[in-house]
Formats: structure tokens, sequence, C-alpha cells
């Protein structure tokens, strides 16, 4: 298949920290509107793959294209703007302003230093907000200190604070963590909702969750891909059983 | 005034904030300090620009400087280097060996002026070097530290070795700095005595203006969207970042912001006191720089105002009184704002003083006004 038909195309990948590889000759390639849940043990590299994806890390070898776009070399927040939004494992947000805050400031637009001194509050702005709040079931909460939310809500914010920038591809590192079984319920519900006209590549334990949400599944180990496939192929792949599921 | 204008200012609270700091060093102070008392107030009021300048960047932007004394310097030596050379003309400098050139260089046994003085003859290029040099210095160090993620205690050390290398420098180029002893005997600007009372009075409200239109600027920056960003900054800077922001930029920005203030205060002690030395660049001003502010209320541009205020008035009454051990007590003032009260005098203002200040008449009367102020511009009010 031609590259250009990929959302992400993720070619040889390798980082080395002290001789150590975390990822080692990664492929990957993401489609269009795919939902791509990565499993694997602990230590397998997952995270470290999006850390490269998103530009935190920095890659030793290898290509990362997105659209055909070359990100290894590119800054983090120069890869946001290209259309790539991440979401980090423990909630990552502003805990001293507002709900509504968190995601206004979210808004890509006025995004330079004089542009954001001029950025003001119009009305597309606060319908976007509204309307991404009720998306990630904040509409409750919207003059509420960020401090306040309960953990799901904090990872809902986090999740709509990406969709306020309307990325083309979402990376998101565990966001069911310590979310109750409703909370997962309505998670799984808001991915498939966002999934329609995006990406996600999604790092997930919670095996339920990953068979709801999962268009494809990607198990790495030791920072290669151990099997790929349907989450049937790859729950009864034999090597998966063996380094990850058995246990 | 309009709504807008309103929230520029930080809405009705940042409002009574104005009347109040105006009452007081508009007119409560001028009506009851003589000249010489309120030249003193003048001289605190140019650290209020250092600490609303910490305020926005230490506590809004959590970059803490322990160097602002070099911007307050640097601003005030640009100023200072005017006025001695309007000082320095060939008939008051007759006696010297090479009349026409500031005392000290003389007494160095320089012969010319020094190239880099040429352009201070000029008043425009001193008004602009006092806004310039700082900025550009701010905007390297904070391009060279927060391009690299150089952060928190790491940059504050960088700032205050920038501060004693300032001041090595200063005290070491003697010939063309004045040295220790600083650029002295400064006289008049464009021909105007800066020493006489009228003067004093002058420049004491020009100052209070000044600070004013600081505090304003602060307020506005702080009610867009930057500010907002500063906080979010400094609670998630990665989240920030992956939000699609140059972080290193809009620090870069603050830091520019900050120095600017320090020098615009630096350049009115110059024109107050009549003079600039090294003393008010190196690690021990710039570190009473970040206590006035912490005093105040890092959160505060009002509180830093008032901490710089306090502090100094403090400083000078209880100096003259017990000399040995005012260094103990600022000491200990530092400390215990820091543990006891983070958020400096505006924190307790906000928890506790409001209520009290709400039962005074006057404060009915005036938060009335503001009211009025406000909803007969605001239909939302």
């Amino acid at each position: 298949m031609a590259q250009k038909d990929f959302v992400l195309s993720v070619e040889d990948l390798t980082v080395s920290f002290d001789g150590f590889k975390a990822v080692d000759g990664l492929n990957l390639y993401v489609d269009r509107n795919e939902v791509r849940v990565v499993i694997g043990p602990n230590g397998a590299g997952k995270t470290t793959v999006l850390d490269l994806i998103s530009g935190k890390t920095r890659a030793t070898g290898g290509s990362i294209k997105f659209k055909g776009l070359e990100l290894t070399k590119m800054s983090e927040h120069m890869i946001v703007r290209a259309g790539i939004g991440r979401k980090f494992q423990t909630p990552s947000i502003y805990e001293n302003l507002t709900t509504y805050e968190n995601l206004e400031v979210s808004f890509p637009r006025g995004r330079s230093v004089f542009g954001a001194i001029a950025f003001r509050r119009t009305a597309d702005v606060d319908e976007r907000v509204r309307q991404i709040a009720e998306e990630v079931f904040l509409t409750e909460m919207l003059d509420q200190t960020a401090e306040l939310l309960s953990h799901g809500q904090k990872q809902w914010l986090e999740i709509g604070m990406l969709l306020m920038q309307d990325p083309e591809l979402m990376l998101l590192d565990e966001p069911v963590a310590g979310m109750s079984v409703s909370e997962r319920e309505k998670t799984a519900e808001l991915l498939a909702r966002v999934a329609k006209n995006r990406s996600v590549v999604v790092i997930e334990h919670d095996m339920e969750f990953v068979k709801n949400i999962a268009h494809r599944v990607t198990v790495l180990h030791q920072g290669k891909v151990l099997a790929e496939g349907s989450m049937e192929a790859v729950q009864s792949n034999p090597k998966v059983i063996e380094v990850y599921l058995g246990h | 005034m309009n709504s807008g204008s309103l929230k520029w200012l930080g809405g009705r609270s940042g409002l009574m904030g104005f009347i109040w700091l105006g009452l007081l060093i508009l007119v409560l102070l001028p009506l009851t300090l003589d000249i010489f008392r309120l030249n003193l107030v003048g001289k605190y009021l140019t650290y209020g620009f250092v600490a609303i300048g910490l305020t926005l960047c230490w506590g809004y932007g959590g970059i803490l400087s322990l160097g602002q004394g070099v911007f307050f310097g640097l601003g005030g030596y640009c100023m200072a280097m005017f006025l001695k050379l309007e000082a320095s003309d060939p008939i008051s400098t007759k006696i010297q060996s090479t009349p026409g050139i500031p005392d000290f260089m003389d007494w160095n046994q320089i012969t010319h002026l020094p190239l880099m003085w040429e352009p201070f003859r000029h008043m425009w290029f001193a008004v602009a070097a006092v806004l310039v040099v700082p900025a550009l210095l701010a905007f390297v160090i904070g391009l060279a530290m927060f391009k690299r993620r150089v952060g928190d205690v790491y940059f504050a050390i960088v700032t205050q070795a920038i501060a004693a290398i300032l001041s090595i420098l200063i005290i070491g180029q003697q010939g063309l700095t004045g040295g220790v002893n600083g650029i002295t005997d400064l006289r008049t600007m464009l021909g105007w005595d800066i020493r006489s009372t009228s003067a004093h009075y002058i420049l004491y409200f020009v100052n209070a203006g000044l600070l004013f239109l600081c505090i304003a600027f602060g307020k506005f920056l702080l009610s867009s969207k930057l500010g907002k960003l500063l906080v979010a900054m400094r609670d998630k800077e990665e989240r920030v970042r992956f939000s699609g922001y140059d972080v290193a930029a809009l620090k870069i920005f603050v830091f520019c912001v900050a120095a600017v203030f320090s020098a615009i205060g630096g350049a009115m002690f110059t024109l107050q006191v009549g003079f600039m030395s090294p003393s008010f660049v190196g690690i021990v001003p710039s570190i009473e720089m970040v206590i006035f502010c912490a005093v105040g209320g890092r959160m505060s541009l009002f509180g830093a105002v008032y901490g710089a205020l306090l502090v100094n008035y403090g400083e000078s009454y209880f100096s003259e009184s017990f000399p040995q051990v005012w260094l103990f007590l600022m000491g200990a003032l530092f400390i215990g704002v820091v543990m006891f009260f983070p958020n400096g005098l505006a924190g307790l203002y906000e928890s506790h003083g409001k209520k009290l200040l709400a039962r005074l008449p006057v404060a009915g009367f005036l938060r009335r006004r503001a009211l009025v102020a406000t909803s007969a511009s605001d239909p939302k009010a």
C-alpha cells in the first residue's frame, strides 16, 4: 500500500537510552478514522512510542510521517499545530483555572505571544467550549476550578482539551486509568464518537475497554511489534498469550 | 468608562485597587509628608516597578529571577549616563585635566569620552536605551535558558550569577562606569534642575504615574489569554506545550516585560535620587527585590507595590534605630512570610482584610461608586 494512504506511518523507529533500545525498529501504520490500541507488558515501550510521535523524545533512527510530513525533527508545539493531540498518562490539566478556561486556552487560535494577548472570547470560542464540554460530560462543571474535578472528570477534561484543537490524530495514554466501570463505558462511547472523523492511538491495559473500542490492536514487546490485528486474532496468538495475556 | 476598559484593569476589584493605591500615593502621602520623606517614598516606589515585574514573571509565570537588579541597574545606568554627560560640560569641568568628560573618567586618566558613551549625549537615545537594553539582555538570557528548558531553581541561580557578574564588571571598569561609587553628582535634565524641591515633586508624580501605567499594562496582560497561559504554564508546562504553544516564547516575553518594568524603575530611581551605583545591581539588592514582591504578595500587582513600600519603610525605620539587627529582621520577615503567608500581604487582605475594610463607611461609599461606574457601563453587572 502506498504511504500516503496512512495518516501515520512509523518506519524502522528506534530510540536508545544509553544503549538500551526502548523502541527497536518499530513499524506502525495507522489508517484514517481508525482506532488503534497499543497493548503490551510494562516496559514494552508503549509510552515511549507516543513520546516519539509527539516529539517529547527524539528518535535515534527511523522515520515518523504524519500525512507525509516528517515529524522526527519537529518541535512539540509544531507537531501539535500540524494536527496531533496528545493526552498524558496522569491527567494533565491546569488545576488553577476553571474547566471553561482549561478548554478555552486549548482553542487553536492566538497561539503566538501577541496572538494570545489579542485573543478575545468570541462567540465561536464560547460555542465550541460549550459543545466540547457537553461532549465530555462536563457542562455542569464549566465554572468549577479544575482541581475540584474528580479523577475521571479530569481525564475527560484533558480529552476535551484535545478535542478543542480538533486534531486529526489523537494519542491517548491510558485514558480510562483510575475510572469507575460506568465512567469507562461512557469514555468508550466518547471515543467511538470522536473517532468518527479522526484517527486515535490508545495505550490501554483494560482488556474489556480495548475490546470495546479497538479496530485493530498492536502488541508491543521489548520495543518491537509482537503481533498486530483484530482483538480476537491477537488474543488467540500464542506468542501474545505467553508474554502478556497469560500473566 | 466602558466595560472593556474595566475588564482590562481587572474588573471591579482591580478598579478598587487603583483607587486605594491612588489615594495613598497621589493624595495621602504627598499631603502629609515633607519633600525629603516624599522623595524617599518615590525611591521606594521605583522598587515597586521591579516588584510588579516579579509578580508577572514569578507569581504568575513561575519564573523566579534572582537577578532583577541587573535590569534595574541597566535602566538606571542608561539614564545616569545621559545626566552625567549633561553635568560634565566643559565649563563646569574646567578644573579637570580633560574638561568635558565625566569627573570619574578624568580621575582614571581617561582623555577621550569612550565610544559607548557618545550616543548618551542625546536624551532620546538614553530613554530608548532604558527600555531596549534590558529588554535585549532579557531576551538573550531567555532565549539561551528557556529554549534549552532551563527552569526553576537552575534559572534562579543563573540569574543570580548574572547579577554578580554585572556588578563585578561595573566595579572593575572604573573608568567606564565610575566603579564602586557609581555615577554620582547628577544635576540637570535638559537644563532642568532635578535636585530642586519642585523637581522632586514633579518627579514623584511622574514616577507614580508611570507605576500606574505599568500596573495597568500588567493587569491588561493578565486579563488576556496570556495571563491564563502563564498560570497554565506554572501548573503544567508540558500540557501547554502539547496544546501547540511555544512555551519558551511565552517565558521569554514575560521575562522581558519584567526586565523593562525594572529598568523603568531604575531610570526613575536615578532621576529622583540623583545617582546610580553597583550596589543596586548585585545579588543582595536582587534578592531584596524578590522579598518586596513576596511580602506584598506575588500574585498581586498592587500587593507588590505595597510590599516594596512597606519593606523599604521598615528598612529605613529599623536601620536608623537598630542598624545591626536590620538584616536579621529582614531575613526573619522573608522566612515568616514564605512560611505563614505564602501569598503575602495581598493574600492576607483577600482572606481577612476585605471583611474588615467592608465595615468602614468610606469603603462602602467607594464600593457603591465603583458599582455605579461598572453597572452604568456593563449591562450584565
